[in-house]
């Protein structure tokens, strides 16, 4: 599939129509979706015949773009059952299987080494701090083979250090910095629209 | 929810030591056809806990399973296509997950477990 495609299919999906400001549900731009898994699959092989697990899969655009490029067998998980609805409603709609799991990732029950590949646009931790690392922490746990995740430029250093200290990943690399265009979805916005630089991050386990 | 989702997961409350494998009660389910990737099985099988996938594939009437397997069987076409089969092409859409150890229920719903813990639990 070209990118072009993916990033077209990625951009019909539905996305939250009530999104919930404690949960920062933020829709994953299908711009930034695209290319993700476009270089996870192209760049790195870590998504064809892979299982993959999308973390805080929200309407699903990460774990549905993995099954686009050729996932074995995806599974996208979140804490909200609105969420969900929308995210296998999109899958269906492009005729994928996903699993879906509503569940709190810091409580999943989860045995290790089967899930390959994590791919995750995680809270940047703004409103809950160190939300961010919580799913770090667990994707590198779960994973065997790679974690691709996006994490406010800022908190860069913080990063690297926890991932190859802390949670035994063997490489942390930045793939590229971007610019996450957060819309005014909540009333607390007083700009239009606000750019975050936000890095694409591939760790290896 | 596929066998493949099942067989990873496991009941994490607090206190719960052996968690897994949850046991299926199914009431609702559908199968669909999807490509075997041969490769693929062979790569997952040892991490695959087969009395768990075993059970479950029977929970939903599918009794094709052995109860034992051991690597050697991957070079038989039969078998890697009743292994395909319960590990991919069966989807449960309405039923339970019961923790081995505490009897706490978990709902299937349209497919989707829910694995929420009470505020107790965790």
């Amino acid at each position: 599939m070209k990118l072009k495609q993916l990033e077209g299919l990625l951009g019909s999906l539905q996305q939250f129509s009530n999104p919930k400001v404690e949960l920062e549900q933020y829709p994953t731009g299908p711009h930034i979706a695209s290319r993700l898994l476009y270089m996870a699959e192209n760049t790195f092989g870590d998504i064809n015949g892979k299982v993959v697990a999308d973390f805080g899969c929200g309407c699903g655009t990460l774990g549905i773009a993995s099954a686009l490029l050729g996932a074995e067998h995806v599974i996208g998980i979140d804490v909200e059952s609105q969420s969900l609805e929308i995210a296998s409603k999109n899958a269906a709609d492009l005729e994928l299987d996903i699993d879906f799991i509503w569940c709190d990732i810091k409580n999943l029950g989860w045995r290790d080494q089967l899930v390959n590949t994590v791919v995750m646009n995680p809270p940047f931790g703004t409103r809950k701090k160190g939300s961010d690392m919580e799913f770090l922490s667990i994707a590198l746990k779960v994973a065997s083979g790679a974690v691709y995740s996006l994490h406010k430029t800022t908190t860069r250093d913080h990063i690297k250090r926890t991932a190859l200290r802390d949670c035994n990943a063997k490489s942390a690399e930045v793939l590229c910095e971007l610019r996450f265009d957060v819309p005014q979805l909540y009333k607390f916005h007083k700009k239009k629209e606000v750019d975050v630089a936000v890095d694409l991050w591939r760790f290896v386990l | 929810m596929r066998l493949l989702t099942h067989n990873m997961l496991s009941c994490n409350i607090k206190g719960v030591s052996n968690g897994f494998p949850l046991r299926l009660e199914a009431e609702k389910w559908v199968e669909k056809e999807v490509e075997l990737n041969a490769d693929f099985l062979r790569g997952i099988f040892p991490k695959i806990e087969w009395k768990a996938l075993a059970g479950a594939a029977r929970a939903i009437g599918y009794d094709a399973l052995p109860d034992e397997a051991d690597a050697s069987m991957l070079d038989s076409d039969d078998f890697l296509s009743h292994f395909h089969h319960a590990l991919l092409e069966l989807h449960v859409e309405e039923g339970t997950l019961v923790c081995p150890e505490t009897g706490r229920r978990f709902p299937i719903n349209k497919g989707i477990p829910n694995m929420l813990l009470h505020e107790d639990e965790v």
